[in-house]
């Protein structure tokens, strides 16, 4: 038998959703089905309920993951990945199906688990460990490291309620980091602090998957399993839909997930107190195409339209390119101007060397005082490998040669209430 | 949730794990084992969890420990101006203070770790669906933590024999036996109503109302003898009834228990046991529930 470290077999999570919905209609009406509804809730005691009124969590996952494997389990909002490092960490148990583990597990399913706000940070890392499943023992022989690792040796005896929130992050998380299972399964806990904690946290991750521990890695940050884990799951509505190499099973899922392939997209309109909105975001060719795909190397342009509803000073319209894995690229800017009522656009030039990439956008609107329109994740323009043949539009030279001419706000010529431009026409 | 662990002793390079376990998940069926080998296994979480009980206890009070002693301390007072003195209640002899103290001592134990115990999950649920522990440590370190007052106020008890001129006869001994009845008795209706106040958190509102009953169905104010004979064995069903003749036996020197404390170790005895089963049987449901 190879070594396997997490075998999964049918497994299956039933979870209640809630009784039937109670009607009241009137005053008397609520207070009879008040006074009934003790009664009404004896005699269901113990009865099983009816199978409208649950839901699936998890429906016949099965998979294994061998020894030293680091696995990234990826899927939308309610797909069942915590759902399935809670059975695996024994804390709920499952409806159907077997799972077998071997070794020792610490699950991580949240830093900070069980600390207690009057106790001391010394005394914190004691009960933090045993919580996680350390002997005291071994929380001794690392206290030093641990110490060291959330770098608040001089509050170690104050209690953590007298602790910043990002000191109470780092002494939490220099406990978990120090907790050596042979299976460790991780949910979402890089998702807190600030992004120079992240990245020591995801480097520490790294550490703990070189030195060839099974690791099942439950996140939303496309990017880190992609550096973290060879491999990936891709689980939706409870069901395993996809396992491989992760770089496939990522792109597959961001695929399914993001909108289809626009030219314009339409942007929603803004809280109701801003003093204007973004309309649309549209995207064109050097030569002036509505286009959203484009080669590598290829320039191509940007175009957002906006409505100020009223004046409004030192307005700034902004631009943001990530990709799809929420990867921030570059945000352009446009040059701040003080604006009137009325349409306006805005035009960016993108000229990036980007290799092969899907990418998404967010749009900004501020004024002198205040950011007061902000949308992201957003658009979807694909850029493809092969460089476009037509336009050698940049030579290898190395660096960062975008053309950084201040993009302006112009405003639309309006005919009849009714904004007539159409790019390149309105410039 | 059934886990059966196969404890193999494979050589390990690395000293800090000294085991190889297979762990099996899979949904359990009816009534499941007790397991207490895997309890026995955190024995440091439950240390741990009753540490931090105890220290947690008084933090940013002005009287910190002295309330251990104050609370039993003030119902005697009460007690002894109203049922003593007021009433005229009888005390067998013993002078009455010491003959309530001697009782309100195990019987604020009791009071005190029941309502702990019985709200120690619905106060955990951030561990509850976080970490996976033998839950049983939850309740058990909650009556566990209790003791430590028992202890303080104890003193004033000794203090109290000093006074009224009590010394401790060979009796004495066996106080731990009772001490162990009250331990069992606030575990025992502990594990009930923990595992109860998960699902239905009616019992957090009965619970004061539950103890105050209970007070009154002890011999805390009156003496049990003021329980027709031929029932006495039966006033046993309530095993506080039993702790605290039992006290006061040991340590006063009244005629001892008999047939009442045989009922209520019985009693305890197989609410102890339902309450692990009942607990260990509703376990799977905590982390979905609570």
């Amino acid at each position: 038998m190879t070594d396997i470290a997490v075998r999964v077999e049918k497994l299956s999570k039933r979870y209640r959703i809630g009784g039937p919905q109670a009607r009241y209609r009137t005053l008397r009406e609520s207070l009879v089905d008040m006074a009934a509804a003790p009664a009404r809730r004896l005699r269901r005691l113990g009865q099983p309920s009816p199978e409208n009124e649950t839901i699936w969590a998890l429906k016949d996952v099965t998979f294994d993951v061998e020894k030293g494997e680091v696995v990234g389990i990826i899927g939308p909002n309610g797909a069942g990945k915590t759902t399935l490092l809670r059975i695996l960490s024994r804390i709920t148990e499952p409806t159907e199906g077997y799972a077998q583990i071997k070794g020792r597990v610490g699950s991580l399913l949240e830093v900070g688990t069980g600390f207690h706000p009057e106790l001391t940070g010394r005394e914190n890392i004691y009960l933090n460990g045993a919580i996680l499943g350390m002997k005291r023992a071994e929380i001794d022989e690392k206290f030093d490291e641990i110490v060291a690792f959330s770098e608040i040796a001089r509050f170690l005896d104050t209690p953590v309620k007298r602790y910043s929130s990002g000191m109470h992050v780092r002494l939490a998380f220099a406990v978990a980091a120090h907790l050596e299972p042979e299976i460790l399964l991780v949910d979402e806990v890089l998702a807190v602090g600030d992004a120079a904690f992240q990245k020591k946290c995801l480097g520490k991750m790294g550490d703990v998957a070189r030195e060839g521990r099974t690791v099942l890695f439950v996140s939303h940050n496309m990017a880190a399993v992609r550096k973290l884990c060879p491999q990936a799951m891709l689980l939706d509505s409870g069901r395993k839909k996809m396992a491989g190499p992760a770089d496939s099973v990522i792109d597959q899922f961001l695929a399914s997930t993001t909108s289809e392939i626009s030219s314009t997209v339409a942007l929603p309109s803004g809280p109701a107190d801003a003093p204007g909105a973004g309309m649309s975001l549209r995207f064109f060719t050097e030569a002036g195409t509505p286009q959203a795909q484009f080669h590598a190397r290829e320039a191509w342009r940007m175009v957002l339209d906006f409505e100020i509803f009223e004046p409004t000073l030192h307005v700034i319209a902004a631009v943001g390119l990530a990709t799809l894995d929420s990867v921030s690229v570059i945000t352009y800017w446009s040059k701040p101007k003080d604006l009137e009522p009325g349409r306006y656009i805005v035009e960016f030039e993108c000229n990036l060397p980007l290799k092969r990439c899907d990418l998404q956008f967010a749009v900004g609107l501020s004024s002198h005082e205040r950011a007061f329109y902000y949308v992201h994740r957003i658009g979807h323009v694909s850029i493809s490998e092969v460089a476009s043949g037509q336009q050698p539009f940049r030579t290898a030279g190395g660096g960062f040669l975008s053309s950084l001419q201040q993009s302006e706000i112009r405003p639309v010529a309006q005919v009849g209430g009714q904004s007539t431009h159409s790019w390149p026409a309105a410039i | 949730m059934k886990v059966t662990t196969h404890d193999e002793n494979t050589a390990m390079a690395d000293p800090a794990i000294e085991e190889t376990s297979t762990i099996v998940i899979r949904p359990s069926r009816g009534w499941v084992s007790l397991d207490l080998r895997d309890l026995w296994r955190y024995r440091e979480l439950l240390y741990f969890l009753t540490w931090r009980d105890i220290k947690v206890r008084y933090k940013q009070t002005i009287f910190g420990a002295a309330w251990a002693i104050l609370q039993p301390f003030f119902t005697m007072i009460v007690f002894s101006v109203f049922f003593g003195r007021l009433a005229k209640m009888p005390s067998d002899g013993i002078p009455y203070p010491i003959f309530a103290y001697c009782a309100l001592l195990p019987w604020s134990y009791f009071a005190g770790a029941l309502d702990r115990a019985s709200n120690s999950l619905v106060g955990s649920s951030h561990l509850i669906t976080k970490v996976y522990f033998p839950r049983l440590a939850i309740p058990i370190s909650a009556v566990a933590a209790g003791l430590v007052d028992f202890g303080i106020a104890f003193v004033v008890l000794l203090g109290m024999m000093v006074y009224y001129g009590f010394a401790p006869t060979t009796a004495a001994l066996t106080l731990p036996f009772f001490l162990l009845l009250a331990v069992a008795t606030a575990l025992a209706v502990g594990l009930w109503l923990s595992a109860l106040n998960v699902q239905y958190r009616d019992v957090r509102y009965t619970i004061p109302f539950l103890t105050q009953f209970w007070l009154f169905a002890t011999p805390i104010a009156y003496p049990s003898s003021l329980v027709p004979e031929r029932w006495r064995a039966w006033y046993g069903l309530n095993p506080m009834a039993g702790v605290v003749e039992g006290f006061r036996w040991a340590l006063l020197g009244k005629e001892p228990p008999g047939p009442l404390l045989v009922v209520s170790t019985i009693v305890v005895v197989l609410l102890l046991i339902g309450g692990l089963y009942y607990f260990r049987r509703m376990e799977k449901t905590f982390a979905d529930v609570v």
